[in-house]
C-alpha cells in the first residue's frame, strides 16, 4: 500500500489473506476472513472496530500467539522476509521480542506481580542470550529512561506504580531489543485521558526515533486519529475499510466507518444528538448471507441482503460496500 | 448557602465541608491520605452533574461517601435538606439507599454470575419496596427493563450475565437503580469499560432517565466530552479537592483553572488540526499524603507563582455559578496554560 511517510524499501510486515478459524464441535468459527496488510518500516497502521470484530485474533494471528481451538486456516504473514506460519516454537522464540514484540492490553495481568520490573526485564534479555549483569543493567535503566520513568523503579513490584507507568514500562520491555515491528493490543484503554494522551506521545516520540512499525488495536478511533499514517476498519472478521488515516477522517466510504466516526461526542462544535450504530456485531458461526453489516447498515440496498461485497478499491481506500462496486476496480477478493 | 430566605432553593443534593481521610502506614508512621478534602458539591433535581478528573483523584471516594458506604472524615451530606448524620435507623439508611443508589463500574464484575439477571431487581424490590407483592415486582422487574432498552424485557430478565453483551449488562445495572424509585444515581464510570460504539446508547439512556424518569445523576468520569454530552454542570476534581464547577458549557468554552485546560487538550479530537502537541503535560496526579498548604497543581502547572507554593487557593466564584479555585485565573480572560 503506497501510504505513510516511509514507504521506501521492502515492507517489514507482509500479511496476505490470512484466515483464523475457532475450531469447535458445533462447527467452525471463522474470526479472521482472508485479511491483507502490509507495513513499511517505521510506519504506523491502526486498527479499528468494535469488540468481537476479529481484531485481537488477527493480532494473535500475526504473532503467531493462537492457541487452539484457534489455528491459521489460510494465508501467509511474511515478516522480515519470512513467512512466520508453520515456523516451530523454537524458531518463533528467535524472532519473537528481538525483531518483534506485543504489548498486551491490560499491563496489570501482563506483568508478573511477584517480581521486580528490573527482575522481569533481566528474564527477557537472557532468554535472548544477554547475560552480563552489568549490560543488563545498563540495558534495563536505558529503556526505562527512553519511557520517561525513573530507573529506580527497576526495583519497584507492578502494584507500586500507577496504570500509566505499568504501560510504560511494558513498552519499555518491548523496546529492549528495539525490534523493527511492535504490536500493541489498546495499550491504554485502562487509562484515563491524560495518561493515554502522554502515553500516546510518547509512542509516537519513540517511534519517530527507533523507527520501528506499530500495529496499534484499539475501538476508539478517535485515539488513533492524530498519531496513526494508515487505517484499517475491521467488521466481522473482515476488513470493511482501509486507507490513509487523514483520508477516512476526511470521507469514510464505509456506512460502518461512517457509524464509528458518529459514536463519539466532540468537545467542540454545537452539542448535537448522536445515535451511535443500532444493533451488535453479527454472530460469525451464522454471519449474514450477504454483507455482514447489512442488518445495521443506514444505506442499505436490496443486493445487500445476498450479495456479499468485495473489497473495491476508490482513490487510495479500500473498501468492501456494494455502493462502490463498479465505481473504480472490482476487489481482488470474491 | 445560608438564610431561611434560601430554604425554597434547596437542591437535592448537598455537601458541605467534606471530607475523607484514610489512615495508611504501619503503627510506627502513621500517615493520613486524604482522599476528599474540603467538598462542596451540589446536585438539582432532574439535573445531571458531572464529576471528572484524573484516577486517584477522589471521584469514586466521594460516590462511596454519598452512598454512605464510607463515613465522612468530616463535613456533611444534606439530602434534600437533612443532614445524612442524623440518620440512625436502618430503615432510615434503607430509604436513602433506595433513594440514592449506585451504578457501577465493571458491568462484568457488578452483576452476580449464578443468578438470573432479574434477580438483582426483583431482591432490590423486596428489599426497598416491602408493600409491593409478588407479582408487582415482576411487573416493576419488567417496567424498568423496558425503560433501560432491554427488550423484550420478559425475555432479557430470564437471561444469565455471561448471556449478555457488556452494553446490556450495564443496563442492567441502571434497571437495578431504577426499580428503587431513585431521585439520585450514583453512575460511577459507567461506559468507560464499553466499546465506543455501545457507549453513546447508554450516554442516551442517562438523558432518558433524567426527562422522563426525573432522576438526577451524578455521572464520574474522565472524558470530557461524554460529560458534555450529558451533563448540566461540570465538577473538575483535582488531588481530592475541586478546582473548578459550572455550567457545563460554559466550563469547557471558558476553563479559567489550568487543570480543566490540560484535561480538555487531551481530549482526543479527530477535528482538531494534524500533529503532535509538543508540550504534552507528563506528570501525574499527586497521591496527598499529609499535605501542606499551597496549591496541589502547582507542580505540572506552567503558570504557578509564589503565592501558589505556599497558600491553598479557595474556591472563587469567579463568575457567575463559576466557581474556580486558582489564584491566577481572572474573571475577565482565560490564562491559557495548556491548548
Amino acid at each position: 500500500m503506497p501510504t505513510g511517510p516511509a514507504s521506501s524499501g521492502p515492507a517489514v510486515l507482509e500479511v496476505s489473506d490470512l484466515s483464523v478459524e475457532y475450531v469447535m464441535d458445533a462447527g467452525s468459527v471463522v474470526a479472521v476472513d482472508r485479511v491483507s496488510l502490509a507495513l513499511s518500516p517505521g510506519e504506523f497502521i491502526g486498527i479499528v472496530g468494535e469488540s468481537g470484530c476479529g481484531k485481537s485474533t488477527l493480532l494473535f494471528g500475526i504473532a503467531q500467539l493462537l492457541a487452539p481451538p484457534a489455528r491459521i486456516t489460510g494465508g501467509s504473514v511474511v515478516f522480515n522476509g519470512q513467512n512466520m506460519v508453520g515456523l516451530t516454537d523454537k524458531q518463533l522464540a528467535a524472532v519473537r521480542w528481538k525483531d518483534l514484540s506485543v504489548v498486551m492490553q491490560s499491563a496489570m495481568n501482563a506483568l508478573n506481580p511477584v517480581k521486580s520490573i528490573g527482575a522481569q526485564l533481566k528474564d527477557a534479555m537472557r532468554a535472548h542470550g544477554v547475560t552480563e549483569a552489568d549490560r543488563i543493567a545498563d540495558r534495563s535503566a536505558q529503556v526505562l529512561q527512553m519511557v520517561g520513568i525513573d530507573p529506580v523503579h527497576l526495583r519497584s513490584y507492578p502494584h507500586q506504580l500507577s496504570g500509566g507507568m505499568r504501560q510504560r514500562s511494558m513498552i519499555a520491555m518491548a523496546m529492549l531489543f528495539t525490534p523493527d515491528l511492535i504490536i500493541m493490543d489498546e495499550p491504554t484503554s485502562a487509562l484515563d485521558v491524560v495518561a493515554q494522551r502522554s502515553l500516546m506521545v510518547q509512542i509516537k516520540e519513540l517511534q519517530q526515533e527507533f523507527g520501528f512499525a506499530v500495529i496499534f488495536v484499539t475501538h476508539d478511533m478517535s485515539l488513533v486519529s492524530h498519531f496513526s499514517d494508515h487505517l484499517m476498519v475491521m467488521y466481522a472478521g473482515q476488513v470493511a475499510e482501509t486507507g490513509d488515516t487523514r483520508a477516512l477522517f476526511g470521507s469514510p466510504l464505509h456506512p460502518y466507518t461512517a457509524g464509528l466516526m458518529e459514536a463519539f461526542p466532540s468537545i467542540r462544535g454545537p452539542r448535537r444528538q448522536l445515535s451511535g450504530i443500532p444493533g451488535s456485531p453479527p454472530d460469525l458461526a451464522r454471519p449474514p448471507e450477504g454483507c455482514r453489516f447489512a442488518p445495521r447498515c443506514p444505506q442499505v440496498m436490496p443486493q445487500c441482503a445476498t450479495t456479499p461485497p468485495g473489497l473495491y478499491q476508490v482513490g487510495g481506500t479500500d473498501v468492501r460496500c456494494l455502493q462502490y462496486d463498479g465505481a473504480g476496480n472490482a476487489g481482488s477478493l470474491p | 448557602m445560608t438564610g431561611p430566605l434560601l430554604a425554597a432553593a434547596e437542591p437535592l443534593l448537598r455537601t458541605e465541608g467534606l471530607t475523607k481521610h484514610f489512615k495508611i502506614g504501619n503503627a510506627l508512621s502513621q500517615q493520613v491520605l486524604h482522599a476528599v478534602d474540603d467538598v462542596g458539591l451540589s446536585v438539582g433535581e432532574r439535573q445531571i452533574v458531572a464529576l471528572a478528573g484524573e484516577s486517584g483523584s477522589g471521584k469514586s471516594t466521594i460516590a462511596r461517601l454519598l452512598a454512605k458506604i464510607y463515613k465522612p472524615t468530616s463535613g456533611e451530606i444534606y439530602f434534600q435538606g437533612k443532614p445524612l448524620s442524623s440518620m440512625r435507623s436502618r430503615a432510615d439508611t434503607l430509604h436513602y439507599t433506595g433513594l440514592v443508589p449506585m451504578v457501577f463500574q465493571d458491568p462484568f464484575s457488578s452483576i452476580n454470575p449464578v443468578f438470573r439477571v432479574s434477580h438483582g431487581v426483583l431482591r432490590g424490590l423486596k428489599l426497598h419496596r416491602p408493600e409491593l407483592s409478588r407479582q408487582q415486582r415482576y411487573a416493576e422487574a419488567l417496567r424498568v427493563f423496558d425503560v433501560v432498552g432491554l427488550s423484550p424485557a420478559a425475555e432479557v430478565m430470564q437471561r444469565y450475565p455471561h448471556e449478555l453483551s457488556g452494553g446490556q449488562r450495564q443496563r442492567v445495572g441502571f434497571a437495578q437503580a431504577l426499580a428503587l424509585r431513585p431521585r439520585l444515581i450514583l453512575a460511577d464510570e459507567p461506559v468507560s469499560m464499553l466499546d465506543v460504539s455501545i457507549r453513546i446508547g447508554l450516554l442516551n439512556l442517562m438523558v432518558q432517565l433524567r426527562d422522563s424518569e426525573d432522576v438526577s445523576i451524578l455521572y464520574i468520569t474522565h472524558d470530557l466530552a461524554s460529560a458534555r454530552y450529558v451533563a448540566d454542570r461540570l465538577v473538575i476534581m483535582y488531588a481530592a479537592q475541586i478546582a473548578e464547577a459550572g455550567p457545563i458549557e460554559e466550563v469547557l468554552a471558558n476553563p479559567r483553572h489550568p487543570y480543566t485546560q490540560l484535561l480538555l487538550s487531551a481530549v482526543p479530537d479527530p477535528k482538531a488540526p494534524l500533529g503532535v502537541g509538543a508540550e504534552t503535560d507528563k506528570g501525574e496526579p499527586p497521591k496527598v499524603i499529609d499535605p501542606t498548604p499551597g496549591c496541589r497543581f502547582r507542580w505540572r502547572c506552567p503558570l504557578a507563582t509564589g503565592e501558589c507554593h505556599s497558600v491553598t487557593p479557595p474556591l472563587r466564584e469567579l463568575l457567575p455559578a463559576h466557581t474556580v479555585a486558582c489564584h491566577v485565573a481572572r474573571a475577565d480572560a482565560v490564562t491559557e496554560a495548556f491548548r
